[in-house]
């Protein structure tokens, strides 16, 4: 059979719809490559300077992936739980059930909870005999620096939940997008000292910015900052009042506009 | 000794729904009495679906009033929804949930006391028993039909709201949905509003009937009441006067 062109085209042509339609989509294939650029670009910058800084504290990046990794599960919680439902068209008979919104933001804060959980806890049993290091002996604090971050995750799960309500399921990778935009800024594996002075501002505007100092911290031999703690606390609050606000906003403008029977790409 | 008269399952007035420029639904009122079968009849386009989201409360009206079992559905839409259902061929429960967790998440959604002892009860009613285990994404059309049927009679609804409840049955299958509605309906007494294009399934099973075109209710009254008004043979022929004349009113307006 001659292959045709014109059916390669036509398929071609499907996607190409797709895509003039979908401004998130666009936006995720430029996005990876730039990102993973400013993260790695900050932290070569970073160690070329200071080269005996991670000597100092063994397990400071393998501590900074496993507490990463929280938000980043958080925030998928969150989201993927909101889109299962999307992706089995399930909203419609959710919405006409007795479910209140704010139950169905409580439901899925409790599944971000058990599936960060999952993920997390056995990559952290997994590094104390891989490598020697165990996060659990950051004590208490560890539990403040896990809540921190599994709420910003959430927050930013809500956001990325009320937007994919609002654009539809094309606009589902910004669960990926969106977590990913903060890493940079979010200084896992840098302090923030290392970031351009500008930037250190929006920096500290971020929950997760006090979360890693703090981190670095305990590890350095500098004992718990409770300034960074009660910085974390107080965004962290302001961050997710306002995500939460903005998805029930959201659920309000889908009943006036008929989203939720019409989820789709 | 006098009963007092029983309030209108749904009581409809002046409801309007605008999406930007375009009129989904167009002023129209309406009441429907409790203990009825009402079918909502027109055309694709012609507002059944938007008009059945806003008795859901699903979407808000731009104007209008709705209320349902005597709530107004825009202030107190929760009071109401335990006591309604909705079934609907073309919105899905989770594909990959089995029929008996599907049926136990809206058992508890719905407040049920027994869960467990209603989804037997109703699995043994609607033939679902052997299938309990099956991921309903697993399932034959009709299969999936009965099971939105389950989840859709979970909570004995004072009032059911079915979007073409028999589309893409067979005939046996769809004979088979319309008997347990008629049977349900003589048993609890349950007001059932559908939205249908399957002019048999009105003739057999309705009181009233909902003409809609464009987005207004043209015309209403029991079936043999419009066969008659309409100088037809059956409702099929009184859809056809109504959406044929809409086509000639298109032509005339396209000149």
């Amino acid at each position: 059979m001659t292959p045709s062109l014109r059916r390669v085209g036509a398929m071609v042509l499907r996607h190409l719809y797709i895509l003039r339609g979908s401004w998130p989509r666009v936006l995720e294939m430029a996005y990876w490559p730039a990102v993973n650029m400013v993260v790695w670009g900050f932290t070569s910058q970073f160690f070329m300077q200071h080269s005996a800084w991670v000597a100092q504290a063994a397990g400071v990046l393998i501590g900074a992936v496993i507490l990463w990794d929280v938000m980043f599960r958080g925030n998928l919680g969150v989201s993927l739980s909101f889109m299962e439902e999307m992706w089995s068209r399930n909203l419609g008979h959710l919405s006409v059930s007795p479910l209140r919104p704010h139950e169905l933001v409580a439901a899925m804060l409790t599944m971000s909870f058990v599936r960060t959980m999952i993920g997390v806890v056995p990559a952290a049993v997994l590094a104390i005999p891989l490598y020697g290091f165990s996060i659990f002996e950051l004590g208490l604090p560890l539990v403040a620096f896990w809540a921190n971050l599994m709420i910003t995750g959430w927050a930013i799960g809500l956001g990325v939940s009320a937007l994919v309500l609002r654009f539809g399921l094309g606009a589902e990778s910004l669960a990926w997008v969106m977590v990913f935009a903060v890493a940079p800024l979010a200084c896992i594996y840098y302090p923030v000292s290392a970031l351009p002075d500008w930037l250190q501002t929006v920096a500290w505007a971020l929950p997760p910015a006090y979360v890693f100092e703090g981190m670095r911290s305990l590890m350095f031999g500098d004992g718990f900052d409770l300034s960074l703690l009660t910085g974390a606390v107080a965004l962290n609050a302001l961050y997710i009042l306002g995500t939460a606000a903005l998805f029930l906003h959201t659920h309000h403008v889908a009943r006036e506009r008929g989203l939720l029977l019409t989820q789709g790409e | 000794m006098d009963h007092p008269a029983i309030p209108p399952a749904i009581q409809v007035e002046d409801l309007r729904k605008c999406f930007g420029p375009v009129m989904a639904v167009d002023g129209i009122s309406f009441t429907v009495a409790s203990g009825s079968v009402t079918a909502m009849l027109g055309g694709n386009g012609a507002g059944k679906t938007t008009t059945i989201s806003m008795l859901l409360g699903l979407l808000l009206p731009t104007s209008g009033t709705v209320r349902v079992l005597g709530e107004d559905m825009v202030a107190h839409r929760y009071r109401v929804l335990p006591r309604v259902n909705f079934s609907s061929p073309y919105v899905e429960l989770p594909l990959r949930l089995t029929v008996a967790e599907n049926l136990t998440v809206y058992g508890h959604l719905y407040g049920i006391a027994d869960v467990k002892g209603r989804i037997r009860a109703l699995a043994e009613e609607l033939e679902l028993t052997a299938y309990l285990d099956r991921p309903s994404g697993r399932l034959s059309a009709g299969q999936k039909t009965r099971l939105g049927l389950a989840k859709a009679l979970l909570n004995q609804p004072e009032l059911l709201l079915l979007d073409e409840p028999t589309a893409s049955l067979d005939p046996d299958t769809a004979d088979w949905v319309r008997g347990y509605f008629e049977s349900y309906r003589r048993r609890t007494g349950a007001t059932i509003l559908l939205a249908s294009h399957n002019m048999q399934e009105v003739e057999r099973m309705c009181d009233q009937v909902l003409m809609m075109k464009a987005g207004k209710v043209v015309d209403q009254g029991a079936p043999a009441e419009l066969i008659g008004r309409y100088g037809r043979a059956t409702m099929e022929e009184v859809f056809l006067d109504i959406a044929r004349d809409r086509r000639r009113a298109d032509k005339e307006a396209a000149q």
